[in-house]
C-alpha cells in the first residue's frame, strides 16, 4: 500500500481513473495533484468565463426563438463583394482561420517554452499576438461595415431588431477577450525574451518565481478564446 | 501488490510540464483547418434544415474537442481536474437551454396571439 501514500514529490503513484478522482478530492491540502496553483486557477477562471459566454449565446437563442420577425440571414449579411460577386461569410471564414493559426503557434510556443528555447518561444508568442491583432482588426472592419449599413443595437435593415444587439454584445465581448489576450501575450513574451523564466525572476505583481509554465497558462487563455470563437462561429454565423 | 499496480498510473510528465511532439500539434492544427473548411462549406454549398444543423454541431464539437484535449492538454491532466472543469458547463448550460427554450416558446406564442405579427 506504500503506493497510496501521498506526497508532492511523487504524484505519479496516485491511483488513476474514477478511483483517482475520489482519492484526489478526498485528499489533504489540494485536489488537483498535477496541476499547479496557477494552472488550476486559470482553469477555474476559464470555467466561469464559459458560463459568461454560455449565457450570451443562450440570450441570443432566446431572442431569436421568441421573435415573430424573420432573423437576418448571416450568410448574406456577412458576405463580401469580391471580384464582381458576393462571397458568403468570407470575412468570418478568414477570421476563423487566422484565430486557429494563432492557436497553432501558441501551442508550439508552449512546447518550445518547456524545452527552454527562449528565442523561439518569444518569437512564436509574438506571431500569436500578431495574428490576434489581425483578428481584432478584421473585426473592427466588420463592425464598421455593418454600422455603415445601418445596423444598430435597436434596429437593422434586414429583419429582427435583436440581431444588432446580440451581434455587438457577443462579438464585442469576444473581441475584448482577444485584445486582452494580445496584451497578456506581449507581457509574457517580453518576460520569456528577457530570460525571466530561466533565472526564476520574481513577477512584479505576485512576487512569485517565474517558470515556463506561465507560457502554458497564457496558452490556456488563448486557446479558450479560440474555443469560444468555435461556438460563436457555429451558432451566430452559421446557424 | 499485484492488484494495486493496476491502479497506478505510469509515470508521466508531472513536473517537467506538458511535453508532446510538435508533430501532434501540427496534425491537430491541420485537422482544425479542415474541419473549419467543412463547416464553412456547409454554408457555402447551402445545406439547409436538419442536415445543416447536425453538420454544424458535429464540426463544432470535433473542433472544440481537439482544442481542449490537445492544445489545452486536457487529455493528459488528471481526471479530477478534467471532471471539475469539463462536467459543469454542458450539464448546467443544457439545463438552462431547456428552460429558455420553453420560455422562448411561450413568448413567441404570446406575441403571435396578442400582436398578430405572424411572419
Amino acid at each position: 500500500m506504500a503506493q497510496f501514500i501521498q506526497s508532492h514529490s511523487a504524484p505519479d503513484l496516485r491511483p488513476a481513473g474514477l478511483r483517482g478522482v475520489a482519492a484526489d478530492f478526498s485528499s489533504d491540502q489540494r485536489a488537483f495533484k498535477t496541476a499547479s496553483w496557477g494552472k488550476a486557477m486559470m482553469w477555474i477562471f476559464l470555467l466561469s468565463d464559459t458560463f459568461v459566454f454560455g449565457c450570451f449565446l443562450l440570450a441570443y437563442m432566446t431572442a431569436r426563438m421568441s421573435t415573430p420577425v424573420a432573423w437576418p440571414n448571416p450568410s448574406e449579411v456577412f458576405a463580401l463583394h469580391i471580384g464582381g460577386q458576393d462571397v458568403p461569410l468570407i470575412l468570418i471564414a478568414i477570421m476563423t482561420f487566422v484565430l486557429i493559426s494563432s492557436s497553432g503557434t501558441m501551442a508550439m510556443a508552449v512546447n518550445f517554452g518547456y524545452r527552454k528555447e527562449r528565442a523561439r518561444t518569444a518569437a512564436l508568442m509574438l506571431v500569436t499576438a500578431l495574428l490576434g491583432a489581425t483578428f481584432v482588426g478584421m473585426q473592427a472592419f466588420e463592425w464598421t461595415k455593418l454600422i455603415s449599413e445601418g445596423v444598430r443595437p435597436w434596429e437593422n435593415p434586414w429583419g429582427a431588431a435583436q440581431f444588432g444587439s446580440t451581434f455587438f454584445m457577443i462579438t464585442g465581448f469576444h473581441g475584448t477577450h482577444v485584445t486582452i489576450g494580445v496584451i497578456f501575450l506581449l507581457i509574457v513574451a517580453r518576460k520569456v525574451w528577457r530570460g525571466d523564466f530561466d533565472e526564476e525572476r520574481r513577477g512584479f505583481f505576485t512576487s512569485r518565481k517565474g517558470h515556463y509554465e506561465a507560457v502554458e497558462i497564457m496558452g490556456l487563455y488563448w486557446h479558450f478564446v479560440d474555443l469560444v470563437w468555435v461556438f460563436i462561429f457555429a451558432f451566430f454565423y452559421l446557424w | 501488490m499485484s492488484e494495486t499496480t493496476a491502479h497506478i498510473q505510469a509515470p508521466t510528465q508531472a513536473h517537467s510540464g506538458q511535453q508532446h511532439p510538435i508533430r501532434l500539434y501540427l496534425l491537430v492544427w491541420g485537422l482544425l483547418f479542415v474541419l473549419s473548411a467543412f463547416s464553412y462549406m456547409v454554408d457555402y454549398v447551402g445545406i439547409q434544415g436538419y442536415a445543416r444543423w447536425s453538420l454544424i454541431l458535429l464540426f463544432m464539437m470535433l473542433k472544440a474537442g481537439l482544442i481542449v484535449a490537445v492544445f489545452m492538454h486536457m487529455a493528459w491532466e488528471r481526471l479530477a481536474l478534467v471532471y471539475a472543469i469539463l462536467l459543469p458547463p454542458p450539464v448546467l448550460v443544457l439545463v438552462f437551454t431547456a428552460l429558455m427554450v420553453s420560455e422562448a416558446d411561450y413568448t413567441i406564442l404570446t406575441r403571435l396571439a396578442f400582436f398578430d405579427t405572424a411572419p
